[in-house]
């Protein structure tokens, strides 16, 4: 595999493969001295146009975890501030010998389009409203940590779908390991089409929840406020969020989980995510541990060998 | 009296025409048909055999770019596109910098094209810098010839001001164009609103946006009895309602461009922008339904909407890059090869559907008799070539078709009696 641009590029048998990989690779983040010489020599380049936090660090601790060099690049203090073409600045981070390529952007296919311009190896973290699959990575790691598989569990999302790329990436990595998807969410924020999508769609969330193995909340994109797609947070909040009441009636283990940032009283109430089988921290620990076996599927020669 | 000019014939070619089929030569003098018959000479021979002998094809819908955007395409070189497609006058949309929404571009636009290889008609823009809100001096602009008025790139969102420029142009003489979208439905969206958008994660512009303004200007044609012209139509609701408009009696005409009957959404499955164009392309469904409105007259006219862009814009993100994609050097090749209609239907729709329309039928679209204006294309229907983005006479180079084989080609243009392409090279 050359890139990580989609779930697609993956398969049930990728994922699979990167979960045992990212089981390794906790271990070597449990170490006294959490580092492995994989990639020593290799650059990764982080090219984020677009704001992240979790995402970015995460990123970085996993490639140095690795003992890559990381170049940071940030909009705000590049030549893109100065009209730079987006293939320009990939033409001239590829100059200094970039091996691979951690690209966000706001815009949806961008780290294809990355792709087509470099010889690096492009990981997608994160492109618009269409994918952000080592997030879906991280989430099916959490759930088999938790549950043990992720094949027959029934796996609800609950929020802005139609805005979100860690639906569209979770809804194909789930469904690829055999998880049954539904989606909850006022009407205004259902995807079009989505009745092409693998999934089913309710809007009774009281009985959704009654019946699940893990609901999976979504962020509500305040920025989008302007588009008339709700009446007001609260009466989202009141008729489809997680408030303490849905959550004390959700099945006995079932899981709590948010790509993060949390809007806390808007999608989730506040004292639900510090609940035992709420799993954000843990999906952000992960996050490294699968970042680190996808940065090592992309760059380590022979991946055949040993992790160490 | 002056001495006579050369003359030009055209040997071999079947003439088609809208009175019907011959095998005839073509001789042309002075900048006009002084023959057609059999067994005809003149001075220079361009050899026909085995094309069509058309009148030059008259394209509705031409971005030119100038004023503004001369890197993208100039009226000279896109005019140049246009003859190699056989085109001998093509009608330029006004969303230039400064639109063309007076006088004093009207006539930049007249005096650069009076250099062109082909006949520039300019149309103007129905409101002030094509914003919407108050009416374009239509008056002033029809007096120095534009026949054609449309915000194009944008359509008319008010009801009342459509209607009172249709009024106002009834009047005048002049027909409306609509670019058929609904602003408040459309924005955020860079594709068809569908599945394929849905996967790709790219905001939809659904087919009701166009619909829905289809709809309202067939009332308004209805209430106000003024005729009006329906751009690039690209969804089969636009088309049958089109279709039953026409059957009513009302004076409703309509163009469609060969990307929408050869292209799906599909095609945006890649983020290549030179894939976004608006209207966005549309599910198979659509496209069958405009080639069925081009074969049983609902649509009266292969429009290209030649939107030339430069390179580093359509490299921009999906989202960001500007729409459009070229046209003029591919329509007839995609029209002969796509549509399975009669050569007679398909030269009619790319020659004397829009001159009509157009207003310029004294001149352009035939029919191919002595007397008449020589404005002529001669193309072979059977040569097959490869489109090659590199070679074509737009500056740009955003075709959509780079790589594709195709059936049809221009061999001869004639404008004003001038062989500007003869045997597919452009002559100076």
């Amino acid at each position: 595999m050359k890139h990580l641009l989609s779930v697609d590029d993956l398969g049930a048998e990728g994922i699979e493969h990167v979960c045992s990989l990212a089981d390794h690779f906790t271990e070597v983040s449990q170490r006294p001295i959490p580092k492995v010489p994989a990639l020593r020599g290799k650059t990764v380049v982080m090219l984020f146009f677009e704001n992240s936090t979790r995402t970015r660090l995460s990123f970085e601790v996993a490639a140095k975890r690795l003992s890559a060099d990381v170049m940071g690049f940030s909009i705000a203090s590049s030549s893109v501030q100065k009209g730079e073409s987006l293939r320009d600045t990939v033409a001239t981070i590829s100059a200094m010998g970039a091996h691979a390529m951690v690209v966000r952007h706001r815009s949806a296919g961008v780290p294809a389009q990355v792709a087509k311009w470099c010889d690096a190896s492009v990981v997608n973290a994160g492109d618009g409203t269409h994918e952000h699959p080592t997030q879906a990575l991280l989430d099916c790691y959490t759930i088999k940590e938790r549950l043990g598989t992720v094949a027959g569990k029934h796996i609800v999302i609950l929020g802005d779908i139609k805005h979100s790329r860690v639906a569209r990436s979770g809804i194909k990595a789930f469904t690829a390991l055999g998880a049954k998807v539904t989606l909850v969410a006022p009407a205004t924020l259902l995807p079009p089409a989505v009745e092409s999508w693998p999934v089913e769609v309710s809007m009774d969330i009281d009985t959704v929840l009654g019946d699940c193995d893990v609901v999976y909340g979504l962020r509500v994109q305040l920025e989008r406020q302007g588009e008339a797609l709700l009446p007001s947070l609260r009466e989202y909040s009141a008729h489809w969020g997680l408030t303490v009441g849905r959550a004390k009636r959700l099945p006995t283990g079932a899981l709590v989980m948010h790509p993060g940032p949390v809007n806390r009283g808007v999608e989730i109430a506040p004292e639900v995510l510090d609940w035992p089988n709420a799993t954000v921290n843990e999906q952000v620990r992960h996050g490294v541990s699968v970042r680190m076996a996808v940065l090592y599927l992309l760059l380590h020669v022979d991946t055949d060998k040993p992790v160490l | 009296m002056s001495p006579k000019l050369a003359s030009t014939v055209i040997k071999g070619g079947l003439v088609v025409d809208q009175t019907g089929q011959r095998q005839v030569d073509v001789v042309v003098q002075d900048g006009y048909i002084v023959g057609v018959g059999p067994d005809l000479s003149g001075d220079e021979v361009l050899d026909a055999g085995g094309c069509v002998v058309s009148a030059g094809f008259v394209d509705l819908h031409t971005h030119l770019r100038q004023p503004g955007l001369e890197e993208a395409e100039t009226i000279e070189s896109g005019s140049w596109a246009a003859v190699r497609g056989g085109f001998s006058a093509v009608v330029a949309m006004p969303n230039t910098n400064p639109p063309i929404d007076c006088a004093a571009v009207v006539q930049e636009v007249l005096a650069l094209g009076a250099k062109a290889p082909c006949d520039v008609y300019s149309s103007g823009a129905i409101t002030v810098e094509r914003k919407g809100e108050q009416l374009a001096p239509m008056a002033e602009m029809a007096e120095l010839g534009v026949r054609l008025f449309t915000d194009d790139g944008t359509g008319i969102q008010s009801a009342g001001l459509m209607r009172r420029a249709m009024e106002y142009a009834s009047g005048l003489g002049v027909l409306l164009a609509q670019h058929c979208e609904v602003t408040s439905l459309a924005q955020g969206g860079h594709m068809h609103e569908g599945e394929w958008s849905s996967r790709l994660g790219i905001g939809g512009v659904p087919a009701e946006a166009e619909e829905l303004m289809v709809m309202r200007d067939i009332a308004l044609c209805r209430l106000t009895g003024a005729p009006v012209h329906f751009q690039h139509l690209s969804t089969r609701g636009s088309i049958a309602m089109v279709r039953a408009a026409r059957q009513g009696g009302l004076p409703v005409t309509a163009e469609a461009a060969p990307h929408h009957f050869t292209l799906t959404d599909e095609a945006c499955a890649g983020y290549d922008a030179t894939f976004k164009v608006n209207p966005p392309l549309r599910p198979l469904d659509d496209v069958v339904a405009v080639r069925e409105g081009l074969g049983d007259g609902a649509v009266d006219a292969i429009a290209t909407d030649h939107a030339p862009h430069t390179p580093d814009s359509k490299e921009r993100p999906f989202d960001q890059a500007p729409p459009g994609m070229l046209g003029l050097e591919t329509a007839l090749s995609l029209a002969l090869g796509e549509l399975n209609l009669p050569i007679a239907q398909v030269v009619g729709l790319l020659s004397w559907q829009p001159a009509a329309i157009a207003g310029i039928q004294d001149t352009h679209g035939g029919p191919i008799a002595v007397g008449r204006q020589a404005n002529l294309c001669v193309f072979d229907p059977e040569e097959t070539w490869t489109v090659n983005p590199d070679t074509l006479a737009s500056l740009a180079r955003n075709t959509p078709y780079g790589g594709r084989e195709m059936r049809g080609r221009v061999r001869h243009t004639l404008v004003g009696g001038t062989a500007v392409v003869a045997d597919q090279e452009m002559r100076s």
